[in-house]
């Protein structure tokens, strides 16, 4: 294959990678920029996602469509309800205070981790993809379940953008990141918000890990890669801003596809990793936040 | 501090120092060897409480100079042939420059930063230790031979490998280590990092250098815990990336937390418990990683202060 169509696959591959990381790192965001947390346990939900979605497709037989599109369902509410109760349980309870909760949170991970492993097990297993429709380009065929990935995480990053700007429930979420006691003097019920947005944080990191599972696997040590790389997307994006996330997940995704195709996955993490806790000592707000107040 | 409690606590360290040299003598053969690798790793914890528990700085990357002293130590003796003393003082110096030079970057970020930070720094060394694999054999490790880890002390040579020597030195190591701590809280350095942990911005205003004093911190805690790094490497000849990862930053977190932060005696005891804890629930269930994460949480939640917190709390307002 010759240079720009191998350039154009690297990029289609980005673009997946940074479809399913952008709709994982928005999760985190929203938890830290709401409730100024930390979710160590951030990378379970998205495994227990997928981990979920391979019982659930697994358990209806028949059509894979079927199976698939009740996973993309279901998956992300069990998680949803699992992060509320964890966070009604115990992150309530420390009242957010940072250090806790980064303790707390990573009590959490190795809980789900080992609870994936008991029931789950250690093998990675795959999932079928609800269709397997190949679309012919004229130097190679591209799998169209990859492009509809990206399709279906644009239209969920769309939606919760509206949520959040256009929406009373959005309202309420931004009047308690902005002012927290100002806002529970104004009747707004900080505790139910803050357990939904935690929800609804793992949420979204589930359902980027249902819709990635047909072309990767599920495993129960798959939650740390995303764990990092959506810290990574968050620092360089701005710790909470919705618009730096998705510009953020853009860069890394596809310049991980670009680079990982033409040099050692390894060596590109190392020097990613690094760059990136170099921006965070640099310049703390982000390439695309602005200063703290 | 008085007298009085000053006597207090040198004779309750000494004391504590002389039960663990007896119990060489002793303990039955399982929880000998039991115990000899549970001080190593409670020197590991003591660097990591002088950081977390008197300076206030939790770091999520000290796995970085426990491995730091691990591969300093270890990569000499296996590809250069270093004799165990020049192995163990090239783990101190590596664990002394990444620590030195870890500081000068995290510190420049606070709170929830400063954890991202080290954590990432950490996971970099981590994958530079599997991307050198050639020299490092990554996760499968090196193993020190018998023969290279033995000491020529004029006529007689000192086997490290042997059970004795080898309790005997990391309770060596541990006392050397406990007494360290123990002049480093109770000199000015340690005041003025407790002031620093209670409240920063007074700390400057009373005219200390605050950035100096937490590097002093960093740099400390990074090098007693390359030593137990280094003294892992030579003592049970192991050497592997496994103890570069994530879960050996957040294994001393976990120590300290329980035997109580900011107490000279706490990293032993959370090591020693959080090491038969697993020990014995791993004989009924393999999930030990179950009772870490309980352990964790329920801590948070109903244990802020540790075993040894809780006890100064109550009863014993002089322990350091």
């Amino acid at each position: 294959m010759a240079f720009g169509p191998h350039l154009l696959l690297a990029t289609l591959e980005g673009l997946v990678t940074a479809a399913v990381l952008a709709l994982t790192a928005l999760g985190l965001s929203l938890v830290f920029g709401v409730m100024r947390i930390v979710n160590v346990a951030h990378g379970e939900f998205f495994m227990l996602g997928a981990v979920l979605a391979w019982a659930i497709t697994t358990a209806v037989s028949g059509n894979p469509a079927v199976g698939f599109a009740a996973a993309l369902v279901l998956a992300p509410l069990i998680v949803g309800a699992i992060a509320w109760v964890s966070e009604r349980l115990v992150l309530s309870r420390i009242e957010y205070n940072p250090e806790a909760t980064i303790v707390a949170t990573i009590g959490l991970l190795y809980i789900i981790q080992q609870l994936a492993l008991t029931f789950y097990g250690p093998e990675a297993r795959p999932v079928a993809p609800p269709f397997s429709y190949r679309i012919q380009l004229p130097w190679f065929g591209y799998s169209g379940y990859k492009l509809s990935i990206i399709t279906a995480s644009a239209l969920l990053l769309l939606a919760t953008w509206f949520v959040l700007t256009r929406t009373r429930i959005g309202l309420v979420m931004r009047a308690t990141q902005y002012d927290r006691e100002i806002a529970q003097a104004f009747g707004i019920p900080v505790g139910r918000v803050y357990g939904a947005v935690f929800a609804l944080g793992a949420m979204l990191a589930a359902v980027a890990a249902v819709l990635i599972v047909p072309i990767s696997q599920a495993h129960y040590l798959m939650g740390l890669d995303p764990l990092l790389l959506s810290f990574i997307v968050v620092i360089i994006g701005g710790l909470g801003s919705l618009r730096g996330t998705v510009v953020a997940a853009l860069l890394i995704g596809v310049s991980d596809g670009i680079v990982s195709v033409f040099f050692s996955p390894t060596l590109a993490k190392i020097i990613a990793t690094l760059v990136v806790a170099m921006v965070l000592v640099f310049r703390p707000q982000g390439l695309f936040g602005t200063a703290a107040k | 501090m008085t007298e009085a409690s000053t006597a207090k606590i040198y004779g309750l360290h000494v004391a504590v120092v002389a039960v663990l040299v007896a119990l060489n003598f002793v303990l039955p053969e399982y929880h000998h060897a039991v115990l000899a690798r549970v001080l190593v790793l409670a020197v590991f914890a003591m660097g990591y409480n002088l950081l977390f528990g008197y300076a206030g700085l939790l770091s999520l990357g000290h796995a970085m100079f426990f491995a730091a002293g691990l591969y300093g130590a270890g990569l000499p003796l296996y590809h250069l042939g270093w004799g165990v003393p020049a192995a163990f003082a090239s783990g101190l110096a590596a664990g002394l420059v990444v620590s030195a030079v870890i500081g000068l970057l995290a510190l420049r970020t606070t709170g929830v930063a400063f954890m991202i930070v080290t954590m990432m720094f950490a996971q970099v060394f981590y994958l530079v230790t599997l991307y050198f694999g050639e020299w490092t054999r990554g996760d499968e490790g090196l193993v020190l031979q018998q023969q290279a880890r033995q000491v020529a002390l004029g006529a007689t040579t000192l086997d490290l490998t042997n059970p004795d020597t080898r309790y005997l030195l990391a309770a060596a190591l541990f006392a050397t280590a406990l007494f360290a701590t123990l002049a480093i809280v109770r000199s000015r350095h340690g005041r003025v990092l407790v002031a620093i942990r209670e409240n920063e911005e007074r700390t400057r205003m009373l005219g200390y250098d605050t950035f100096a004093n937490k590097l002093a911190a960093v740099v400390a805690s990074g090098v007693i815990c390359a030593a137990a790094g280094a003294a892992y490497a030579l003592l049970f000849g192991y050497v592997g990336s496994t103890f570069a990862s994530v879960q050996y930053s957040i294994l001393p977190l976990l120590w300290v937390l329980l035997g109580g932060a900011a107490t000279t005696l706490g990293p032993l005891v959370g090591t020693l418990f959080m090491y038969y804890v697993v020990d014995i629930t791993s004989g009924y269930t393999s999930a030990y990683m179950l009772v870490v994460g309980a352990v964790l949480i329920l801590l948070v939640l109903f244990f802020r202060k540790g075993v040894l917190g809780t006890v100064r709390e109550r009863w014993a307002r002089w322990l350091p």
